[in-house]
């Protein structure tokens, strides 16, 4: 534990990755100063794009002593703003999950090559991240726990499926490779707290690792103090829950 | 959640952006989060020209009921117009161009 003698150091920055297809992305990386070793996470940005917010949560990880990476999912969608290169990858549908997965599995590598990883690693998202978490966690072998922030579309109708998401998450369950933590707020309409029972459902079925967790009083996006949606209690109480699991299952 | 709900309209006219006013080749109009409207999903109306990159656009976010009066509002601006014999077919090759004014007083 943190006491208020000891050396505390950091390094954040941007830098560049092998992601999906061998294209290069770029990336927010955010360590601890020091020899380590230390565990790693994949943190997957929301739909709203590769912004501060995201910049916040990684060097958030980092001071929690992980070595933290935030890739930049749209970085093939242009520059600019993060929001206007966001706005562009809402008009044209999202990214394609199979693009994603190779974003994020470039990630795991090249936290897993550093020096000082532990080779523990996890990956955790919220909004489209969150959704993305639980594709990647089973899809990508070497990831050791993973966390699902209220993530919606992981139950997907027929109908809903396309090129870009031709599979829907929940159908993954039996793939699921890690413990998964699932955050969500029972007001949020998507998921939905029926759409999140049928999530628990399936992960009982397949006798998976497990521990979800619904907020009442809280919608979706409750850890974003920046939105209507902030809910400081449930939010603080997320954090913890989201630090004591990957404490537990990676070691800080 | 994000909805994933957008329609894409292919669209000739100008725009004013931050950094003045541009040719508009395309309207996206998503109903998903918006970026700073205080709700969790909006009506949003990005006019912009992707050939010139993300920075050409020009947003809005509107709540559903603004958005079904807008639409309300431009049909019936658009009907008046036609009323009275003002609308002609647009060749967007003979829009004009806006010049701006650069002599500073």
């Amino acid at each position: 534990m943190y006491t208020t003698d000891q050396y505390e150091g950091m390094l954040a920055e941007t830098v560049t990755l092998q992601g999906a297809n061998g294209d290069t992305i770029n990336a927010y990386y955010a360590r601890p100063l020091g020899a380590g070793p230390y565990p790693g996470v994949v943190l997957i940005h929301h739909l709203p794009g590769w912004d501060e917010l995201y910049r916040e949560f990684t060097r958030k990880f980092a001071h929690h002593g992980y070595l933290a990476i935030s890739p930049n999912l749209y970085s093939r969608d242009g520059h600019g703003t993060p929001e206007d290169v966001a706005a562009k990858v809402r008009a044209g549908g999202g990214v394609p999950d199979s693009q994603m997965v190779g974003d994020v599995q470039g990630s795991l590598n090249f936290l897993t090559s550093m020096a000082n990883c532990t080779g523990k690693v996890g990956v955790m998202g919220t909004c489209s991240g969150g959704r993305h978490t639980v594709i990647c966690a089973s899809k990508i072998d070497g990831f050791t726990a993973a966390a699902d922030l209220w993530g919606g579309r992981v139950v997907m109708g027929q109908e809903t499926l396309n090129e870009k998401n031709p599979v829907a998450p929940i159908d993954m369950t039996p793939d699921l490779k890690v413990p998964l933590l699932g955050l969500f707020g029972g007001d949020d309409g998507a998921p939905s707290p029926p759409e999140v029972a049928q999530h628990e459902a399936a992960l009982k079925a397949a006798g998976k690792e497990y521990e979800f967790h619904t907020y009442p009083g809280a919608g979706h996006g409750f850890f974003y103090y920046d939105r209507a949606a902030y809910r400081q209690e449930q939010a603080v109480d997320g954090w913890n829950k989201l630090f004591a699991f990957f404490a537990k299952h990676l070691g800080s | 959640m994000c909805t994933m709900i957008v329609h894409n309209a292919k669209i000739d006219g100008m725009g004013k952006g931050i950094e003045g006013w541009f040719d508009l080749k395309e309207a996206n109009v998503s109903y998903d989060h918006p970026f700073h409207v205080r709700l969790e999903h909006a009506l949003n109306i990005d006019f912009v020209n992707e050939a010139e990159g993300p920075g050409a656009r020009v947003a809005v976010e509107l709540t559903p009921e603004s958005a079904r009066e807008l639409a309300k509002t431009i049909l019936a601006t658009l009907e008046e117009a036609d009323a009275g014999g003002w609308v002609e077919p647009t060749d967007p090759a003979k829009i004009n161009k806006t010049v701006p004014w650069t002599v500073k007083s």
